[in-house]
This record gives C-alpha cells, sequence and structure tokens, in this order.
C-alpha cells in the first residue's frame, strides 16, 4: 500500500464519514484555520459527505492571504529597484497590491524570479554580485524555519547581497486575536498540522483552556480530516472542550526543538499587522540586531504609496469566518482567478480560489 | 476586463488563453472553420474529400530534456493535433527561428530529432522557413510547425459528435511531459525518474478508427492538461462530464513531485496522450486495441458524458465525494507551505 492511498483509503473515510452522520446533532460550525486543509476538504469533496450540521468554515490560515497590503505594496515597490532581483515563491506572484502585483512588475520588466526554496534565492545571489536579491519572507512557523536557517547559511557564508523581508506570523496569537473579534461564532477548531509539527501541541494549551473551546490538530489527507471532524463533533456532543492531537504520527507536544532553536536565533517575535484582523500583538516574526544587515526593511530606502485595501473586497470578513466567499459581491463576478481582486482569489490555498475552483454550489456558475 | 499587457497566463492553455482566442482571435478572424475551435480546421476539398490543416508553436525551454527534445515535440505536436481531427497527417511545414549564438552543434541535434519524429510518425516535411534573430530577440530556438492529413470517408471526429453517455478514454498516464520540463527547468533536486511522454499518436489513432470509425471525439490535453481539456469540452456544451478520481492514471514519481510541489496533475501537460469520447458498446474494443500497443498500454475510462450538469466537470473523488473540476487558471504556481 502505498502511504499516502493509505490516508485516502475510501472504505476508511467512508466509515469516517458514516461515524460524523451517525453522532452529530447539534448544528456546528467548525473553522478549519490552515489553507492546506481548505484546499485538501475541497479537493477530496469532504463537503458532500458531511451532515448538513456540520458547517466548514475557512480561517485565516492562508500566508498569502493574510498579508498585509502594505507588506504586498512593500514587495512591489523593492522589485522597483533597478538592482534588485526578487526571489519569491510562485503564490506571490499574483497577489494584487494597491497598484500592481508582482507579475505586472515582471511584464514590465523588473527582475522577479520565483523560487521552490528560499536556498535558492541565495544561490541566485552567489551568481549575481552585483545585484541585491530579496526574499520576501511570507509563511507562519512552518516556512519561517526554513528561512531562518537560510539566514543562518547567508552570515556563515559572508554573502551580503541577501536580504529578506519578514512578514512571517505565527499562529496562537491570531486564535486568540480571532476569538475577540464580534460575530465570531464557531464551536471548534481544526488546527494546523504543519505548523504544530514545528511549535508542538503544547503551544496551543493555553488558548485552548482561556477559550474552553474544542480543538483538535489534524493532518492534511482526507482520513485525517475526517477524523478531526469527528473528534470535534464527539467533542461538541458530550460537552467537551479540550485540545486533541489527530496528527500524531509527525506533531509532538514539544514541537521540534531544532527549528524552534533556528527559529529563536533568527527572529523575535513582533506585533504584526494581519489582512482582516488589523494588528495583533506579539503575532510576528522580525529579525533579530544580529542579522539586521539581512533585513530588507532596514537596507532600503523604501518609499510605498498609500496602500488601502480594494474596494469592495470581503476577503478580510472571508479570513475570519464572517463571510463566505458567496457572500461577497464581487466573488465570481468581478473577481475570478484570472483577474483577482483580493488575495482569498489569487492563492491556491485561498478560500475564494477554492469555493471558485471546486464548490459548485458557491454562486460562481 | 482586459489587461494592458500580455501575461504569460495568456499562454498558459487555460481560461486567460482561452479567452484571448475567443475574445480577440475569434471576433477578428471570424469564419465557420475557425468557430468550431477544433485542434485544426477540416477543409472540405471537393468529391468528398476533406484535408485537415494544423499548426502549432515551440518555444520549450529546455530544448533537451529526457524523452525528447523541441525538435520531436515539433513534429509530434502538429502530427497529434492532425489525428485529433481523425486525420492521417501527411505534410508538415517547418519554420524556425533561430536565435544568433545558437550553438550549431545543438541545432544539428534539433533537426536530427526532427528528421527521426517524422519519419516514426510517416509524414513528410514539404517546405519550410529559416529566420535568424539577433541575441536576446528569441531564446536559442522557436519552431513552428504545420501540417495537412487527409480524413477517410466516414469519419467524423470532433466537438459537436459528443452525446450523453459516451465514454471517455485516456490513453495513458497524466502530466509526464509538464513535470519532466518543470524538474528540468527549475533544477529541482528532488525530481524522480520522470520523462516526456512526447511521442506521435497518428498510427494508434489510425488503430483505433479501423476498429470504431464512430470515434465522437479525439483531444489530446496539452497545455492545461486533461482539467482543461475537458472544461474546453463541456464549455457552452449541453451536457456535463463526470469523471472518476480513483481511474485517473498518474506514475508514482510524477504524482509525488505533484503532492510536493501542490501541483494538480489535472492541469499538466501532456504530449503523447489523448482523450477519447467513443460510443459506450463499443468503449471495450477501443480499450482492448489501445492497450495492446506501447503507447496505450495504461488507457483507462476516467469518465463519461452525461445529461446532468451541462456545461461543467465534475469528478467523484477517491473517497466517495464529488467535487468540481474547473478549466486552470493561470500556470500553476509552486506554493509557499
Amino acid at each position: 500500500m502505498n502511504y499516502t492511498n493509505g490516508y485516502r483509503d475510501p472504505g476508511i473515510a467512508g466509515q469516517l464519514a458514516d461515524r460524523i452522520r451517525r453522532i452529530s446533532r447539534r448544528k456546528v460550525r467548525l473553522m478549519e484555520v490552515c489553507g492546506t486543509h481548505t484546499v485538501s476538504i475541497f479537493r477530496s469533496g469532504i463537503r458532500s459527505l458531511l451532515p448538513d450540521t456540520v458547517t466548514l468554515i475557512s480561517g485565516p490560515g492562508c500566508p498569502v492571504c493574510v498579508t498585509d497590503q502594505r507588506d504586498m505594496d512593500a514587495f512591489i515597490a523593492l522589485a522597483g529597484f533597478d538592482d534588485v532581483i526578487v526571489a519569491t515563491f510562485g503564490d506571490l506572484m499574483r497577489v494584487p497590491g494597491t497598484h500592481s502585483s508582482l507579475l505586472k512588475e515582471r511584464a514590465k520588466g523588473s527582475d522577479i524570479r520565483i523560487v521552490y526554496s528560499p536556498l535558492d534565492a541565495i544561490t541566485i545571489a552567489t551568481e549575481n554580485p552585483y545585484k541585491r536579491v530579496v526574499f520576501p519572507g511570507v509563511g507562519f512557523e512552518t516556512t519561517a524555519p526554513t528561512i531562518a536557517a537560510t539566514l543562518n547559511l547567508a552570515r556563515d557564508r559572508g554573502i551580503h547581497n541577501f536580504f529578506v523581508y519578514s512578514a512571517h506570523k505565527l499562529v496562537p496569537p491570531a486564535l486568540t486575536a480571532l476569538m475577540a473579534l464580534p460575530e465570531i461564532h464557531l464551536d471548534g477548531f481544526m488546527l494546523p498540522g504543519h505548523v504544530s509539527v514545528i511549535i508542538g501541541a503544547g503551544a496551543y494549551r493555553p488558548f485552548v483552556a482561556r477559550h474552553s473551546i474544542p480543538a483538535v490538530i489534524a493532518g492534511f489527507e482526507p482520513t485525517d480530516i475526517l477524523l478531526a471532524i469527528a473528534m470535534l463533533v464527539e467533542q461538541i456532543e458530550s460537552g467537551a472542550s479540550h485540545l486533541e492531537n489527530a496528527y500524531s504520527r509527525v506533531v509532538s507536544e514539544a514541537g521540534n526543538p531544532k527549528a524552534l532553536a533556528l527559529l529563536a536565533d533568527v527572529f523575535e517575535v513582533n506585533h504584526a499587522a494581519w489582512r482582516g484582523l488589523g494588528v495583533i500583538a506579539d503575532s510576528g516574526l522580525k529579525l533579530r540586531k544580529s542579522y539586521e544587515a539581512f533585513d530588507a526593511e532596514q537596507a532600503f530606502d523604501l518609499v510605498i504609496p498609500e496602500s488601502f485595501d480594494p474596494a469592495g473586497c470581503a476577503c478580510g470578513d472571508i479570513l475570519t469566518g464572517r463571510k463566505l466567499p458567496s457572500g461577497c459581491p464581487l466573488f465570481g463576478k468581478i473577481c475570478t482567478p484570472e483577474h483577482p481582486v483580493g488575495p482569498c482569489m489569487v492563492s491556491t490555498e485561498g478560500t475564494c480560489a477554492a469555493y471558485y475552483r471546486y464548490d459548485n454550489d458557491s454562486g460562481a456558475f | 476586463m482586459k489587461p494592458d499587457k500580455i501575461l504569460l497566463d495568456h499562454g498558459s492553455g487555460g481560461a486567460m488563453s482561452h479567452q484571448l482566442v475567443i475574445q480577440t482571435l475569434l471576433p477578428a478572424f471570424d469564419n465557420p472553420l475557425l468557430s468550431t475551435l477544433h485542434d485544426g480546421a477540416v477543409i472540405d476539398i471537393g468529391n468528398g474529400s476533406r484535408l485537415a490543416f494544423s499548426t502549432d508553436s515551440f518555444v520549450v525551454d529546455p530544448i533537451f530534456f529526457p524523452g525528447g527534445s523541441i525538435g520531436d515535440l515539433a513534429v509530434n505536436g502538429t502530427v497529434n493535433d492532425l489525428a485529433m481531427c481523425g486525420a492521417e497527417p501527411a505534410y508538415l511545414s517547418v519554420g524556425l527561428i533561430l536565435e544568433e549564438g545558437f550553438p550549431f552543434s545543438d541545432f544539428e541535434r534539433v533537426i536530427s530529432d526532427m528528421k527521426a519524429a517524422a519519419l516514426a510518425a510517416g509524414v513528410m516535411i514539404v517546405t519550410g522557413d529559416t529566420k535568424v534573430v539577433p541575441k536576446g530577440a528569441a531564446d536559442k530556438i522557436f519552431i513552428n510547425t504545420t501540417g495537412l492529413g487527409y480524413i477517410q470517408p466516414g469519419i467524423d471526429v470532433g466537438p459537436s459528435r459528443v452525446v450523453s453517455g459516451d465514454r471517455i478514454i485516456l490513453s495513458g498516464t497524466m502530466a509526464d511531459h509538464g513535470m519532466t520540463i518543470l524538474s528540468r527547468r527549475e533544477n529541482l533536486s528532488f525530481s524522480g525518474p520522470v520523462q516526456s511522454d512526447t511521442a506521435a499518436l497518428n498510427h494508434l489513432v489510425k488503430k483505433m478508427l479501423q476498429i470504431c470509425p464512430d470515434i465522437h471525439m479525439l483531444r489530446d490535453p496539452t497545455r492545461g492538461g486533461v482539467g482543461t481539456t475537458l472544461n474546453e469540452v463541456a464549455g457552452s456544451a449541453a451536457f456535463g462530464i463526470q469523471i472518476d478520481e480513483a481511474h485517473l492514471p498518474v506514475k508514482g514519481a510524477v504524482a509525488g513531485m505533484c503532492e510536493l510541489l501542490g501541483l494538480d496533475p489535472l492541469y499538466v501537460a501532456n504530449e503523447g496522450k489523448f482523450l477519447a469520447f467513443i460510443p459506450s458498446n463499443e468503449t471495450n474494443a477501443v480499450l482492448k486495441i489501445l492497450q495492446s500497443d506501447p503507447l496505450g498500454k495504461d488507457a483507462v475510462i476516467i469518465g463519461e458524458v452525461v445529461a446532468d450538469h451541462p456545461g461543467q466537470v465534475v469528478m467523484k473523488t477517491r473517497i466517495g465525494g464529488s467535487r468540481m473540476v474547473r478549466m486552470l487558471t493561470g500556470e500553476q504556481l509552486p506554493r509557499i507551505c
């Protein structure tokens, strides 16, 4: 049996779906925090297997989507320097800033390259000694350790033309901020597996205790997700509200010590601006003083035109579960993956893109 | 909304390419032959004789890759477009655009690959043109090929013939070509033993048409992949398409790469595969013929044409759920996490 196919087994999936249908009485709203969950749920057709009582709401777990407009504008401004090569992950290319996008800037002549690993950006820097290579640092605790490792390497090798603009974000503070928002009616959280591999299950315990809300750490294969939904429904039906780990094959209580040590070495916790959630204390990562030579915010005189979110775009409400994509007047009409207005329609992991691509009840058809 | 510049997405073979054709090219050149939007034009030359006429340009980077080269692609691509019209490809033209400084040995290697591919496909390259442009005005070598082929009497392969109940056969595994090119272009260190599937399909199609002259439609899912091609077929039609995820063939190494990069093999390019829309009672015979040929050994029924959800492609997922399969929107880009 192939490793992943085991977690896509129709028999096991069917049993889990049956169990959810059998035990679910109350109407519940469960938030999958992570964009990878959102996509996996859609791609595997999980919604079509769930009873009407269970509603899945997508949360603020697509790193591209929660990137503040001002940070996007900063990436675009960096691409405008004649001596700059922007080396970026692919998902940022189409995200609209206030006036442009990296894709449009590339079409106009800026040197913007898609990389598959931040280490590739180091290679570009080495091959282009007279250019300055900037890597837009977007992502959660999952992505940040590889950026930290890259910065570590850049320092060891004495590379002087590589910079990171850190817009990294932390998941637990965002969950707390989410619970403080008005009009949030959530009965449970499906917590992000990849992030949890790094930070460990223990990182959520204070949050779950403070808010007395059921929470289950979930993997990304269809049966992982169905298992987590079944565990959440069981907790809710029995009146329990605690943290469970349905992804224990890779998520430990304490997380990955090596990755956490790397993060602590390179970054310090800082406030960060999130699309849809605003500025959240201690929810971001900025480069420590010992790495300031690599900090794009320090190294460049960035002039960023006034940033504002696109008119009528409901990405903020969608990221926080207050609206479904179909509740946005632009969705599927003015805002499509070909002509995205907001980031949730751009990223593969964006909620609007997922509804648009996979859902036939979203009103887009 | 009209963009102010041509973007790479306009050439992705997905929704934006489709819009470019529908909104700009079709109105400009409007005529009944073009508006069928088939892989080639079918021209009636009198006395009941018909010719298929098709063209394609090749700009792939890298020009040499595991399983083939731009030379193989340039011949096979047009041969396949003609075969998808139900034609027997016969003659090709070749237009070469060469960049100043392109190594002559590479040029000879491409030409030698074209010669071998033409021989294998049984077509003659009968006319051509060569241009050289200054360094930087083109990338190494661009090739255009145009082809002519004969359509035998009684063969009528085209979108208008697809009806509810037709079975959809995919002639082999998905995404081999696209993932090979991606792994070479980006020097992906984790790529497995993948290789392009570039091949001329005309002989296989001929065998299939001999068994089942009533094949309703053929399409090669090149750029945009199987997902986009199925959407083009369903398009504004009065029928829907239903496919089954569990039956979609993808090689293990290709599936693994797609998983790692967050790409969906349904939208990755193929260069040696076709989708055949077959009357249901002929399916087994066609499948048997395909599976007996090396190029069709992995052929499977992936779905059928249905009366429900007209214009839409719906997939039964591996775990028994269902979801939409839409047209590719823009090039698939590797994700952050």
